[in-house]
């Protein structure tokens, strides 16, 4: 049954492939011709390697559903993924094609200020691991809200923590959506809502019928194309500049029409409330993303747990320097060829805003100029595979938040069986994926990296605080937590609503009420003074079962005694 | 192990003990984490134009090593948890439920 309804969806799929392959072979070959530079609408090895990928993870997801039986095995893989696996996983998780296309793209129409985000996206990883991972890891079974709702009111807690996932991976989605429709628009020629659709329908496979692990080895296999095809264009960017950094940005800096200031931080950071704001969503929002937090449940114990963020760490920090080194040579292979941009009739163009596709392409077109078609073909095929990754991810943690925390907790309060539960979050996958394919058409023309940048908001305002919270302070009670969590998700998505980028940008206001892009200072500061302060004041019942229930917990989340064990397989 | 006493356990002198190490271990390294990043930030904030320093004669300038050197420390202040936890802190942590059995 499964295995027939995993090939049907896949048909019509294969069916577009090969009409594709049939139809475009001509032009493809009449381009490969054509030294590296051109820009070309259709391409046949990007076509072929994607469907190769997609074909190959078609028979993982037949081969993952075959091996899922339970819930441990739909949520946590069984709890047998080893560390240096779940590193990658998670490296695959985290680097998506926001971070790829979009910081590449930032340093290729700024320089320096790429880096500011990159570094901010990184050093939530080593506060995961201190203060979150393994406890985690003893305390949860397979979602956050799993660890928050240990020691406090199921229902509640829950339903909260659920609130703050879905919207989280809404906000991750449409991004991921968005930037994917732009990308197949442009490599393969397609329509942007029907490449919106081909996503949807792929991660809702992956999900629907392999749950984790299919989840897990998408993400393992997309990782290492991903750091394999970046690493290539690095190396043949130093290549070209004899390993020399100081010739690289030379060349740059002549190059560029901002000149020497690319080498320095430009505008990006204007003011220092909204850098420290920016810095706090980065760094805390990585410990709030529900399905980076879900990979912590994949492994058998706290050990693995952190093995698994150190090999994480690395890769991430490795694959943030290769798309510093990118963006760079993207500005030197780039700017100075007409035939990568939108040439004006008097033969001008702008050096930055006029790349075709937009500057979140800098990293696509460079792979043109660096390897050809064939190597545009791969890092297209990669770009996309990187998407299809990121949203299945994005959409387990949400399916596992509305079966695991709504379905069976708080509607059916713990009465439903295993097989039930599975079965309401494959049903809640099919819909998060049809409602991200029509977000993902709603939200054609935002920006893509500004609505990753709102997702993290919300992360470290409410799940990252509730999380934090009830981990390590005994004080912590349902109430305080319900009522900082919500303070914290109102007042992050009401500042953003009210900051210049949604205020002025997207519903044309003149002036913004609220005068920073990035709320998180405010907003979690709101969340911790309320968890707090509403605790503090709790004098009910249920506080003081809250209270009574932390030492057992704590003992629990640092030793790990009595934690869910790896379901051997 | 079925029914672990949480009791004994939360007044075994060596489970505290691994609950003050590791807590001052961890808070001292995301101390660390939180002053070099957020000292990165606060010079681009007030100072950006140290970072525009250039390094000898040629483009390159102090931010572009330092930024790297931001991003290599997430690494090390990680490797350097890992190497602890794994070994000190998950040997204590074995004696403690060594006990209970």
């Amino acid at each position: 049954m499964r295995t027939a309804r995993t090939f049907k969806a896949a048909g019509p799929l294969l069916l577009a492939g090969l009409a594709a392959l049939t139809g475009f072979a001509d032009a493809a070959q009449a381009a490969g011709a054509i030294e590296g530079g051109g820009k070309q609408n259709l391409n046949l090895p990007a076509i072929i390697m994607f469907f190769a990928f997609v074909a190959m993870t078609l028979v993982i997801t037949y081969w993952a559903a075959r091996r899922t039986r339970s819930a441990a095995d739909f949520y946590a893989a069984g709890g047998g993924i080893t560390a240096g696996q779940n590193g990658l996983a998670i490296a695959g998780d985290y680097m998506s094609a926001a971070s790829f296309l979009g910081i590449s793209g930032l340093v290729f129409a700024s320089g320096f200020d790429g880096l500011i985000y990159s570094v901010g996206w990184l050093v939530g990883w080593p506060v995961i691991l201190f203060l979150i991972a393994e406890r985690l890891r003893n305390l949860g079974k397979y979602t956050f809200a799993d660890v928050v709702s240990f020691r406090l009111e199921q229902t509640q807690i829950r339903s909260l923590s659920a609130i703050g996932t879905l919207t989280v991976v809404a906000f991750y989605l449409i991004a991921q959506m968005v930037g994917a429709g732009k990308l197949i628009e442009l490599l393969f020629g397609l329509p942007y809502l029907y490449a919106v659709i081909v996503v949807g329908a792929l991660m809702i496979v992956y999900v629907a019928f392999g749950g984790m692990v299919a989840t897990t080895w998408v993400q393992i296999i997309k990782a290492c194309l991903l750091l394999g095809g970046a690493s290539f264009m690095a190396l043949m960017v130093l290549i070209t500049f004899g390993f020399s950094p100081e010739a690289l940005f030379k060349k740059a800096v002549e190059t560029h029409p901002k000149g020497a200031s690319i080498m320095a931080p430009g505008n990006l950071v204007s003011d220092p409330v909204s850098a420290v704001s920016l810095g706090l969503a980065l760094m805390f929002g990585t410990a709030g993303l529900p399905h980076i937090l879900m990979r912590f449940f994949t492994v058998s114990d706290a050990k693995a747990a952190r093995k698994s963020v150190f090999y994480a760490t690395g890769f991430i920090g490795y694959f943030y320097i290769l798309t510093f080194i990118i963006g760079f040579g993207a500005i030197t292979f780039l700017m100075n060829d007409p035939s990568f941009y939108k040439v004006g009739a008097d033969g001008a163009y702008n050096k930055v805003t006029a790349l075709l596709g937009g500057t979140n392409m800098a990293a696509i077109h460079l792979s043109n100029a660096v390897g050809g078609s064939l190597f545009l073909g791969f890092i297209s095929a990669v770009a996309f595979a990187t998407i299809l990754a990121v949203v299945a991810g994005l959409t387990l943690a949400g399916a596992s938040a509305v079966s695991h925390d709504l379905y069976a907790s708080v509607i059916a309060r713990g009465r439903v069986s295993e097989d039930r539960e599975v079965r309401v979050s494959k049903v809640s996958a099919v819909l998060i994926g049809i409602v991200a394919i029509v977000l993902g058409y709603i939200f054609e023309n935002q920006n893509v990296a500004f609505m990753v940048g709102l997702a993290f908001a919300v992360a470290a305002s409410c799940n990252f605080p509730v999380l934090l919270m009830s981990i390590l302070w005994g004080g912590t009670t349902t109430r305080g937590v319900l009522i900082g969590g919500l303070l914290g998700l109102i007042s992050s998505v009401a500042l953003v609503v009210l900051s210049p980028a949604v205020w002025v940008k997207t519903f044309g206001f003149a002036t913004a009420p609220f005068p920073y892009d990035n709320p998180a200072l405010f907003s979690m500061s709101i969340a911790f003074a309320g968890i707090w302060l509403f605790s503090k004041l709790d004098n009910s019942k249920r506080a003081q079962i809250d209270r009574a229930g932390f030492e057992h917990q704590n003992v629990r989340s640092e030793t790990g005694i009595g934690s869910h064990k790896a379901v051997a397989h | 192990m079925s029914a672990p006493s949480y009791d004994s356990i939360k007044n075994d002198p060596q489970f505290q003990e691994l609950v003050s190490k590791r807590s001052r271990f961890a808070w001292t390294l995301c101390l660390a984490m939180l002053v070099i990043y957020f000292g990165f930030i606060a010079v681009i904030a007030f100072a950006p134009s140290l970072l525009a320093i250039r390094l000898g004669t040629g483009v390159t300038t102090v931010g572009i090593p330092v930024g790297l050197a931001v991003i290599v420390s997430a690494f090390l202040l990680t490797g350097i948890y890992v190497r602890r936890a794994n070994s000190e802190f998950d040997d204590i942590t074995q004696n403690i439920v060594g006990r209970q059995k």
